[in-house]
């Protein structure tokens, strides 16, 4: 099966700095494939070069067969339109002058989806219910929300171009543990729901694991260790990983 | 220690002997430290209640709370957003801010292991001070670090300066610079000549954590206070800075209240640990107990949204 997603020896380089140095890697459709690394090893870098928010200076990244950082025009919209991004910081990433409402419906009026204004709200409010919120919340302002359900938000948003790829930068580091299992739960039925194929970028291996089919270890530019998620957390190969695996703070180990 | 400052803490002694209670808790607390020794709190937490909100209709961030740290312990309390954590531990040097919250009853001991001055033991209960005894209490006993310290720390003054203004306050005579550098090379950043010279934003988030620890210690505290410290940080950098302050309490004689929503954190560092929800205590003991046989639901459904390692 030819997978969604082909990264080809992908290197983005910032000025001096090599912050991807040729990495690949591949997604099927309804995978996930969990990407960690520390701050500052390049795993963000490498979430956006492949949805083209960043060039790359070599290499290729190929989606559905086709090369993203050619794509221009209406290619690249329509690309858009097929890989959407979740990211960290919900609050960060929604307009504080808008309301949710019109945040979602602001990307349908922009790609031509959803008809006319009645209709667009329509497809608001049913994504609204997708992600577990109330459709009554779409007047509300996003520092009316609390952190989840601003993240649920976030990805309503992300969900309303109905994309084949999200990647998910850290999407649940800022929440509570039990906030973070929601979300967690919540990705994972909408995957099921819709064949999404994520890249779910997270330094935190417990959480990685919990979402993950795959695990892509980075460090330094460079992906040191994949294999599946019970190989990379039960018998990892590489020193780094086994480094990140120490750091996790578990409750089995310690009280082991 | 200079004579005033002595003086100055009789005083707070005095003032606050219309509220000494002597202190009935005592209690036996396991640890290769204090083992067979009956210990009394450093902190004693009585009935702790906080409101927000309407004076008609509140909201009780803190509903009759009580919890004790003990000598060199590290206390954790875990619970979700919104608990009442935070507001608890701010409610220890009387931080509550004002208008918006209110302090409606409870008492909070604070005995010093130590008490400076001529042999003076008893209790402070530290919502019984006016604002300049406060002022002894905050930063000197009392330290807190955050979140993020990014926002706890000035942009526009070097990481010295910032470290060495609580020296220059609280430590009259004590050569600052030198005291800087000794501060930083105690939390583990690398050359303290020239971290003490940089920016905040020069640092890493790790470094600037470590900044703050510094800040907090400069006036060497009883009890440290650390609200969800490394909750910003990666997994890696989390780790260091729990050793470090596993360590900061062993050389120093600290005791550690670790605010916190992670129980693998709890469970690699905390000695005893108290679960909040919705403002009320709802379960505390012992770790390991707490943690490998919880009582109450809610802390069952805590324990069950931590990601295990391993399956």
């Amino acid at each position: 099966m030819n997978p969604l997603l082909k990264v080809e020896n992908v290197s983005v380089r910032y000025g001096a700095l090599e912050a991807v140095r040729s990495v690949s890697l591949s997604l099927a459709v309804g995978e996930t494939l969990g990407l960690v690394g520390e701050s500052g090893c390049g795993k963000s870098s490498l979430g956006r070069a492949i949805l083209a928010l960043e060039p790359v200076v070599a290499g290729r990244v190929g989606f559905n067969g086709v090369s993203v950082h050619t794509l221009k025009g209406a290619g690249l919209k329509q690309f858009r339109r097929e890989a959407q991004m979740v990211f960290q910081d919900p609050f960060g990433s929604l307009n504080p002058r808008l309301s949710v409402g019109a945040a979602i419906e602001e990307v349908l009026f922009v790609h031509k989806l959803g008809g006319n204004r009645a209709g667009r709200r329509e497809r608001a409010a049913a994504l609204f219910e997708d992600v577990g919120l109330d459709p009554d919340w779409l007047s509300r302002y996003p520092h009316e929300f609390s952190g989840g359900q601003r993240q649920r938000i976030g990805i309503a948003r992300a969900l309303a171009l109905e994309p084949k790829l999200l990647v998910a930068d850290e999407p649940v580091s800022a929440l509570d543990v039990s906030v973070q299992a929601d979300i967690v739960q919540l990705l994972k039925k909408l995957q099921r729901e819709r064949g999404l194929a994520y890249l779910f970028i997270g330094h935190d291996l417990a959480v990685v694991r919990e979402m993950s089919d795959r695990i892509a270890v980075m460090f330094n530019g460079e992906i040191v260790e994949t294999g599946t998620a019970d190989q990379v957390c039960d018998d990892p190969q590489h020193d780094y990983t086994r480094k990140l695996l120490s750091a996790v703070p578990d409750i089995d180990t310690a009280l082991a | 220690m200079n004579v005033s400052r002595h003086r100055r803490l009789e005083m707070v002694v005095r003032v606050d002997a219309i509220d000494f209670q002597p202190l009935e808790t005592t209690a036996k607390v396991d640890g290769s430290f204090m083992n067979e020794t009956a210990v009394s709190p450093i902190l004693d937490v009585q009935g702790l209640e906080v409101h927000f909100g309407p004076l008609s209709d509140p909201v009780r961030a803190v509903d009759q709370v009580d919890f004790q740290i003990f000598p060199r312990e590290i206390v954790a309390l875990v619970g979700e957003s919104g608990s009442g954590k935070s507001i608890s531990a701010l409610s220890i040097a009387n931080l509550i801010p004002r208008p918006a919250g209110r302090i409606m009853g409870g008492k909070i001991f604070f005995h010093p292991p130590s008490p400076e001055g001529s042999g003076v033991t008893g209790a402070l209960e530290i919502l019984g001070l006016n604002d300049s005894e406060l002022r002894k209490i905050r930063g000197e006993k009392i330290a807190y670090i955050f979140q993020e310290p990014a926002t706890s720390l000035n942009p526009v003054f070097t990481v010295g300066w910032q470290v060495g203004e609580a020296v220059r306050l609280h430590r009259k005579g004590v050569k600052v610079k030198a005291e800087v550098g000794k501060l930083l090379a105690d939390v583990g950043l690398p050359d303290p000549k020239h971290t003490a010279k940089a920016y905040p934003h020069e640092l890493s988030g790790g470094m600037q954590q470590r900044a703050m620890i510094a800040m907090a210690l400069a006036c060497d505290p009883d009890l440290l206070v650390a609200d969800e410290p490394t909750t910003a940080l990666d997994v890696t950098v989390q780790k260091q800075i729990l050793e470090l302050l596993v360590e900061l309490r062993d050389t120093r004689e600290l005791s550690i209240l670790l605010i916190t929503h992670n129980l693998g954190i709890v469970a690699d560092v905390a000695d005893r640990v108290y679960v909040m929800n919705n403002g009320k205590m709802v379960e505390s003991g012992e770790t390991r107990s707490v943690l490998t046989n919880p009582q109450h639901d809610y802390t069952k459904k805590l324990l069950a949204a931590v990601p295990r390692l391993h399956k």
